[in-house]
């Protein structure tokens, strides 16, 4: 008996929750051979705007939690990530039109990245803090602190390890995100979303946007709220545009990524989503 | 925005509506002869006019409507007189990047903050006059109005003597939902005769039902007509301390007996919803009820006021958003 195929329409991920997109729009996720495979919902600027919303309620919560915890929360990802490679295996494999084996190659790198990243949660601020020598009898200490909401475009030719590698990043110091996910292969995205969902990861620390980079960006890019904008997967849009409209708001700007990959793992991408606060403090009570 | 002819006390239709003394008999038989509220309809059409799409020019001119129409308000235990004068700076100077922004209706603040905030205002203070800033206090007891009338009119006569233009004052709930009807009327007389000052003149009086406390919307209906033929000049849903606080089915409400008020007498009665509108958009869906219901005549501070205090900066976002066409951060707007 033949079953009735299920079109799946899969919705945003802000705050938590799974919205339509407030334009009603939606577009069709097709195989590269252009056959259907699910529709994605295609975010509007309000979207981003709520989206910002959501990201900056959340900034406190996850930039105060301990770093051991936020480190413990993205280790539980990775182990979420572990219980749906196959799910993420095929809809890379349709969607990418990769053998198996490439996609399960991506899916894993995806989730040693996660691991890697989550290790360094408890460790990046004694690795990038610093004891300042100072002339006087004072500790004069430098740590990163996060920025607040990053805004981040994926890297467009990768489902999954592309998303990873610069959302990942972004968490580890306690920033929250909203990121535009690849626009042709949003598959992972939203499954990473739903990952997130049924974790321990606070709602609105990450907000999945699906829809057209080049319509969204630059709202995010100018949006005053938004605290640093990573253009790693922006390398097609008009990205000198979007960095004059970041500027103007003081945001800290990654450019968009080159190479085969275009976000390899880092700590300079962690540390670049930071702000260095230093405190003086008295060595001793006389 | 003083009443300064209008003296008499209470309202002399009240007495001709009565035909005979007001007594708790003659009240009880007034208002519960009001024909029920249809509540279903009312919430119906409130949410229906909550869905009109305000946009572009209209929407500008909504937002810098609603800011004219603003009480900003600090209402809390922890109040100082520095709190009070930052508000009073905000109120003067809403948004520092834009001159061009208006300046709300009045600070509302407790009665003993009363004179730092006139002090603060200096010259934009209203004074009794059309222009500038008025200050309101809350008055009898605030919020929960449970103390003995002397008190309770010494506490609004304070207020006045400091310099109040306007007295939010509480009706006794508990009188009125125990069916002492003429209890509560007469505290409404007693306190609108302790907003007289020294000159003869009367500082403006809001009665505040507190609906989130009178259950139904049968109760709503007859509290605001007890208080408009008391002699308020204004009726306001909430104090901001007990939720729900207000909602546009209640405000509605309260409008439609402004309205129909009048119709019967021709006089204008305010409205000020308070409490638990926090978002431009939210505002905008009363100011579209209240154009709807009773007139755009009723959209200026004599006749109707938003009691709020996060509302204004939400405004501000969304009228830089306006002005500079990108969307803008909590970080460009005073924090309260």
């Amino acid at each position: 008996m033949s079953r009735l195929a299920v079109p799946k329409t899969y919705k945003l991920y802000i705050g938590g929750k799974f919205p339509r997109s407030e334009s009603g729009r939606t577009y069709e996720v097709t195989t590269r051979s252009g056959e259907f495979l699910a529709n994605a919902a295609k975010a509007s600027r309000k979207d981003a705007r709520d989206a910002v919303v959501a990201a900056r309620s959340a900034v406190s919560g996850w930039s105060g939690a301990t770093p051991y915890n936020r480190g413990q929360v993205l280790y539980r990802i990775a182990e979420l990530l572990e219980g749906r490679r196959v799910q993420f295996i095929s809809e890379i494999e349709q969607s990418e039109g990769i053998s198996i084996e490439a996609a399960t190659a991506q899916v894993d790198e995806a989730i040693d990245r996660w691991v890697w990243y989550a290790g360094w949660a408890d460790k990046y601020v004694q690795v990038a803090g610093n004891a300042n020598p100072v002339s006087g009898p004072y500790f004069n200490l430098s740590v990163p602190e996060p920025t607040g909401v990053v805004a981040i475009v994926a890297p467009q030719k990768s489902s999954l390890l592309g998303l990873v590698s610069v959302v990942a990043p972004a968490l580890v110091a306690g920033n929250t995100v909203v990121v535009i996910a690849s626009e042709a292969l949003p598959l992972s995205a939203i499954s990473l979303s739903e990952v997130l969902a049924t974790s321990d990861v606070p709602g609105g620390v990450v907000n999945i946007l699906t829809g057209s980079p080049a319509e969204i960006t630059p709202w995010l890019a100018s949006h005053a709220d938004v605290n640093a904008l990573d253009l790693t997967g922006a390398g097609d849009l008009d990205w000198i545009d979007l960095e004059i409209a970041a500027a103007e708001t003081l945001k800290r700007v990654l450019r968009p990524g080159g190479g085969a990959d275009l976000a390899a793992p880092s700590l300079d991408r962690i540390t670049a989503l930071t702000e260095t606060k230093t405190v003086w403090h008295t060595k001793s009570l006389i | 925005m003083t009443e300064t002819t209008k003296a008499v006390v209470p309202r002399a239709t009240a007495l001709e509506m009565f035909d005979g003394p007001v007594t708790d008999a003659n009240l009880r038989r007034y208002l519960e002869g009001i024909p029920g509220v249809d509540a279903v309809g009312l919430e119906q059409r409130a949410a229906g006019l909550g869905t009109r799409s305000i946009k572009t020019t209209s929407k500008k001119w909504a937002l810098d409507t609603i800011i004219e129409l603003i009480d900003l308000t600090t209402l809390e235990g922890a109040d100082t007189p520095g709190k009070v004068r930052s508000l009073v700076a905000k109120a003067i100077t809403p948004d520092a990047s834009d001159p061009s922004t208006p300046r709300v209706a009045a600070v509302c603040v407790y009665g003993d903050m009363v004179p730092y905030a006139v002090q603060a205002l200096g010259s934009h203070h209203s004074r009794g006059t059309d222009s500038g800033i008025n200050v309101a206090a809350v008055a009898t007891a605030f919020p929960s109005g449970r103390a003995s009338l002397a008190v309770k009119l010494s506490d609004t006569a304070d207020a006045v003597q400091s310099g109040a233009d306007e007295i939010d004052m509480v009706i006794d709930r508990g009188a009125f939902l125990a069916g002492r009807y003429g209890q509560v009327f007469d505290e409404i007389v007693a306190v609108k005769e302790a907003c007289r000052r020294a000159d003869g003149t009367y500082a403006h009086l809001k009665v505040i039902l507190e609906t989130g406390e009178l259950n139904t919307y049968d109760n709503v209906r007859r509290a605001s007509w007890l208080s408009i033929l008391a002699g308020g000049d204004f009726i306001k849903t909430s104090t901001g301390k007990v939720s729900p606080a207000a909602t546009l089915p209640v405000t509605l409400l309260m409008l439609e007996v402004v309205r129909d008020w009048h119709r019967l007498t021709g006089e204008k009665i305010g409205v000020k919803p308070a409490g638990g509108i926090r978002t431009s958009k939210d505002a905008i869906k009363y100011l579209v009820t209240v154009a709807e219901t009773v007139g755009e005549d009723w959209l200026q501070p004599h006749l109707f006021r938003f009691g709020a205090s996060s509302l204004l900066n939400d405004v501000l976002l969304q009228r830089q958003k306006m002005t500079t066409g990108h969307y803008s951060g909590a970080d460009y707007v005073t924090i309260d």
